[in-house]
Formats: C-alpha cells, structure tokens, sequence
C-alpha cells in the first residue's frame, strides 16, 4: 500500500532517467510575446535565430537562440551600446533528460541599463558542440570548462579546454547529465581501487601540466590504458 | 546612487608616517642595486594541504627566480556535486546543502536559495520574513569579512586582528545557535518563511552585539590601515582594472575595489534594499588595499543596514499562510485532520512548483551569488539546480592578478580574494 504514494526517495529506487532514449516530439520553444526592449531588438537584427522568447518566473526574460550562431549574437550583445551587456554573470547548462537538447545558459547583465537577460542556447544530445565566449568575456574561460566537466559540452575556440572539478583523467563519464548514475557508474570498491593507483609523480611534472592542457580527445590513448583493469591493477 | 570613494588621509605614500612626517622606511633597508636573482626556473607546488591556501586549493606556481611567472590553480579537491545531490532531493531538502558551501557565511546561501524557489514558485513571503532575511544576510556579512580579515591579516603577520576578529565571530556564532541550534550549518530557512521565528531576546542579543563591535572594528581598522608594513603588503600588489575586472567576472568587494559601481542590494534591488540608507565603497586602484578598505568599510555599512532593519522589523507571521506552502504547526497537526493531511503531503511529496526556470541573484559576502533553479510542471525537485559561484569566478582571475609578482605576493593576492573553498567545488 504505502508503495504507492509517490515519495521523495522514489527517484533513488528508480535510478537515473535515460539521456539518449526519445521519448517525445522535439521540443517547441515558447513564444511569448515580449516587450524586453533587447528581445524586440534581436528579434529585428537576428530574425531567424532567435527561436523562442518567454517571461519566466515573473519578470525574467528568457530568449532562444540558434546554438550555432551564439558568438555573433552574443557578441552584438555585448559591443552594441544600446545593450552593452558587459557582465557575464554566468554560464551553464541543464539537461533535461529524455533526449532532449541539452541547453546551454548565459546569464548576462548589462550595468549601463539595469537589464537582466537569460539566453539558452539547445543542443542536440548527440551533437553537443558551441562555439565558446571566452574570447568576449574571460570569465566565460573556467564557467565553460566545468560545463564541459559536468556536461560534455564542447566548446569550439576555448584556450584551456580541459577538465577543471573532476581529475583530468575522469573517464566515468559527465556527472550532471541525467543519464550520470548518482554514485557513479563504477563500485565502490572501483572507485577506492582506481583512487589508490593513480600515479602520483604524474600531478608535478611541468610536461604533464602542459600535457594537461591539450584536449580531452588527445589523451584518449591513456585513459584506454587506464580502463583496463589488468594494466593499473599489474603496474602496483 | 550614492557612492563612496575611501580615502585615507595618510596617502600612498611608503615613506610617510603616521603622523605625516617622512621616516625611514623599513621596507627598503638597503640603498643597493638588487642582485639578478634570475638564474633558475622552478616549479613549486602550494597546497593542497597548506594554511595559506584557505582551504584545499592547489596553486602549482612557475618561479623564475623568486618571481611568479605563471600560477595554474587546481581545484576540485572537495567536489562533491552538491548540484547533482539536489535533483535527488525536495525543495526543503536542499537547504541543508546551501550552507555547507559557504560555511562562513551560510545564512546568505539558505536565504538566496529559498528566494530563488520562492521567485520560481510565485510565493511572496510575509514583511517579517523578509526584514528578517535582510537582518540574517547582513549578519552574515560581516560574519564572512570578519574571517578573511583575520586570516588575511595573520598571512602579512598581524596576529592581534586575528585575535580580536575571531571574538567578534564568536558572538555572531552564538547569535546563529540560539537562532538555528547549529552553530555553522545553519538550514534557516524554509520555502515560504523560517524555520522558526527569532527567539525571545534575540534582537537584544543582536543589539547588544552591534553596540560593542563598531569598536572592535576600530581598533582592528587602527591597526592595520595605516600600519606601514600592511601598507607596504598591499598597495600596488594585485592590481587591476575597471575594465579587466568587469572582463573577468570580478562581483563583489572585488569589484568595487577595481572602481566599478555595481552592488546587487542597489542594481538590482530585492527585499526592499532600496529604502535601506547605506552607502556602496568604491576603490579606485583595485589592488589588494583597496579590497581590505572596501570590506571594512562595507562592515560598517552592514551595521547601519542591521540598526535600520532592527527598527522597522514588523510583527505578525513569519511564515506564509498557505497550508499548502508552510508545515502547520505541531499542535494543530496533532488534533486537526486537515493539517495533518497538509503535513503528510507536504514531508511526502514536497512543494510542486510550476514550469519554469529562474535565476536570482543577491549580493553575497564574496561577490554575486546567483540560485539558478530550473523546473516543470508539477516537480517537487528541481531538474537544475545552479549555484553561480562568486569565489570561483574570482578565484579564475588569480593567474592574471600575480603575474610578476614575489611568491609571498601570491599569498597576500589569494588571501585578498576572500575565497571559500567549499563553494569553488562545491
């Protein structure tokens, strides 16, 4: 009896909602219509990329644009003065699960007029790739590196793209998507067995900091050896 | 806007003292030509487990010589993805996470996420809650400088601050256990209010505590801000501009240091900010003086905020009085079928919140803390939830802060960051 009401545990049992299975339509942005001057602005200059606009939780402005044309519209965002969204208050991402698009988040404000602006950029879940803004805001440079950490997004143009919260070599995966176990995908007894046989030496030489700095695809080759149960446990 | 610029009336000036008459200055003891210590390039390695590091934060440092040529911070050390622990948890659930975060000023971090829920639920919480929340953030503000002060200034050697900082902590750590009965995990709040009213004698408390500490402060403020050796440790050190910092992502004292005007209690007021009567400081070089000035002067503003708050606080429910929103009380739950049913479905399932997403910033004690919470229709636990990290955005600048300058320099450019390490990796 009691297993039917719906508890706050119940997501525990059920485990992680699939990322990849479709589930439903492709989504449709809202398109509400607002009086944000800078989304009546956009929506003149960008026409076709702007995909969705909508008034959330109030009085926040939320507006839809075209992923692969984010550096030219951010871009104007920010240079054209009658927006000058100079503060890049934050940048990240959500997904939602269920295969659909993973969205990227820029959350911008401009001090010069006291406007708050949110753009989400959707991403398909099988081609996660954005050009990145790290050169029009350098605060974008560590707010899209744990993206790519938390998210596997990538950015196209990043100066240091590389893994910043999780171990450079982290190879279980993107922990914030939805189809990321909680506990992570390996055991406990994995986990504490990997944790022990790293190598240590590795974390102070000046060429694997440099190494470091390469993206993540470079040093595929390593992690393979690292996956292999033989190799790490044989080393020790 | 009003605005403050800090001066001091002592100047710039190294060689000058206190009473204005040239001296001798100890910084500069030798009237020789420096040695070319430039001879060996070196890899040093600070931290994780270092105190000048104010937490687990790896600096790993390229010295050429004694000089800083390049710092690449490794963080992460304490990720424990509360971010994905609070998809898995109720709306109430998360605040126990907030505050473990920013342990040194946890009651901004409950009290931002909650009007983040409560922005995103459409719920307007009652004038006592919200001059409640103001008086607790405040609080908490100078909860959060007086720390980095302290520990800023032990890592230029001034111990006395330390001292005479921490007893001032101490009191406001008395004020959150008889508030919460946690002296550091505070989990105050709750969607629709507090999770209790202040306690009898509280504001007393308060008071009697806003009566000793302008002192306190001044005695810490006499012994640094003209100390010529703190002077000699900070001006100059650190530097950056208006527009650099603004680039960067600086928010905060840090900011403000750097000459930019942005605070959020007066840009983008919330809680009725704006009829408080307090002034913004304003730096003007952006070096690691001016952050101390900032800081202390902005403690001084959180006292006039916290009388102002004290007066005007308002009688009447702290909670909102829908049963649908905040538990009922134990009594009620206890003889009442109705309530008990609200209670049940309330521990249960949780608060469903509409579709949408929303993200509210509040100016925390390290900069701009941003909850962004993302939900459908119907959850009673967020699909996203996003801390916009002020001490990890400033912490991404300090490459470009220590740049040629000494090694001990780096320490005093970390310390004047005021980061918390438990909210970088959250």
């Amino acid at each position: 009896m009691t297993d039917d009401i719906p508890s706050a545990f119940d997501a525990l049992e059920d485990g992680p909602r699939p990322s990849d299975e479709v589930r439903q339509a492709p989504p449709r942005f809202p398109a509400a219509e607002s009086d944000h001057p800078t989304i009546v602005a956009l929506g003149e200059a960008f026409g076709d990329a702007i995909i969705g606009q909508r008034t959330s939780a109030g009085d926040q402005h939320v507006v839809w644009i075209d992923p692969t044309r984010n550096f030219e519209i951010l871009r104007w965002l920010k240079e054209d003065p009658a927006q000058a969204y100079t503060m890049m208050s934050d940048v990240t991402a959500i997904d939602y699960g269920n295969g659909r698009p993973v969205e990227v988040v820029y959350q911008m404000f401009s001090i010069r007029h006291k406007q708050a602006l949110r753009v989400r950029a959707p991403l398909a879940v099988d081609h996660l790739e954005i050009d990145s803004v790290a050169p029009l805001w350098q605060t974008a440079d560590w707010l899209e590196r744990e993206v790519y950490d938390m998210f596997g997004v990538t950015f196209k143009g990043h100066p240091d793209h590389r893994r910043i919260l999780m171990p450079y070599d982290y190879d279980e995966g993107y922990p914030l998507r939805k189809d990321f176990p909680l506990r992570g995908r390996y055991s406990r007894a994995e986990q504490t067995r990997r944790a022990l046989n790293q190598d240590l030496e590795r974390y102070y030489l000046e060429d694997t900091l440099a190494e470091g700095r390469e993206p993540q695809e470079a040093r595929a080759a390593d992690r393979t050896e690292l996956q292999d149960p033989e190799n790490t446990g044989g080393e020790q | 806007m009003s605005q403050k610029t800090v001066e001091v009336p002592v100047g710039r000036n190294p060689e000058m003292g206190v009473d204005g008459r040239p001296v001798q200055s100890p910084l500069t003891p030798f009237d020789v030509a420096e040695p070319d210590f430039n001879t060996e390039e070196m890899l040093i390695n600070i931290g994780p487990q270092h105190p000048a590091t104010h937490g687990v934060l790896r600096l790993v440092c390229e010295l050429d010589g004694e000089t800083v040529t390049r710092v690449m911070p490794d963080i992460g050390y304490l990720h424990s993805s509360f971010e994905k622990l609070g998809e898995y948890r109720t709306w109430n659930q998360i605040v126990t996470l907030t505050d473990r975060m920013d342990y040194l000023a946890p009651l901004i971090y409950n009290c931002a996420y909650m009007m983040s829920v409560e922005k995103l639920m459409g719920i307007e919480v009652t004038e006592r809650c919200k001059v409640v929340r103001v008086i607790l953030m405040e609080l908490d503000r100078i909860f959060g400088h007086l720390l980095w002060l302290g520990t800023t200034a032990i890592d230029v050697g001034a111990f006395t601050p330390f001292l005479y900082a921490f007893q001032e902590r101490e009191k406001i750590y008395q004020l959150h256990e008889s508030l919460t009965g946690a002296r550091i995990t505070t989990s105050a709040t709750r969607v629709g209010g507090m999770m209790a009213d202040l306690p009898e004698g509280w504001t007393e408390q308060l008071r009697s505590f806003l009566s000793t500490f302008p002192d306190t402060l001044a005695e810490i403020d006499s012994l640094l801000t003209r100390n010529q050796i703190h002077i000699g440790r900070t001006q100059g050190v650190g530097a950056i501009s208006a527009e650099d910092a603004l680039n960067y992502g600086f928010t905060g004292p840090n900011l403000r240091a750097a000459g930019v005007d942005y605070d959020v209690r007066k840009d983008r007021p919330y809680y009725d900010y704006e009829t408080y009567d307090f002034e913004v400081p304003v730096g003007e070089h952006g070096d690691c003086y001016d952050r101390y000035l900032c800081r202390m002067e902005e403690m001084r503003q959180s006292v006039r905020i916290l009388h102002q708050a004290l007066e005007r606080l308002p009688g009447g429910p702290i909670n909102v009085q829908d049963p649908n929103v905040s538990l009922p009380s134990k009594t009620d739950c206890m003889s009442d079928m109705e309530s008990m049913i609200h209670h049940f479905k309330l521990i249960t399932e949780g608060i469903p919140a509409p579709e949408g997403d929303c993200y509210y910033a509040v100016e925390g004690s390290k900069g701009e803390l941003g909850m962004y919470v993302v939900a459908e229709e119907g959850d009673t636990k967020p699909v996203r939830w996003r801390i916009r990290p002020p001490s990890f955005v400033n912490l991404s600048v300090i490459s470009k802060l220590a740049e040629g300058h000494m090694v001990a320099d780096l320490i005093m450019i970390n310390a004047s960051l005021d980061i918390v390490l438990g909210e970088i990796d959250r």
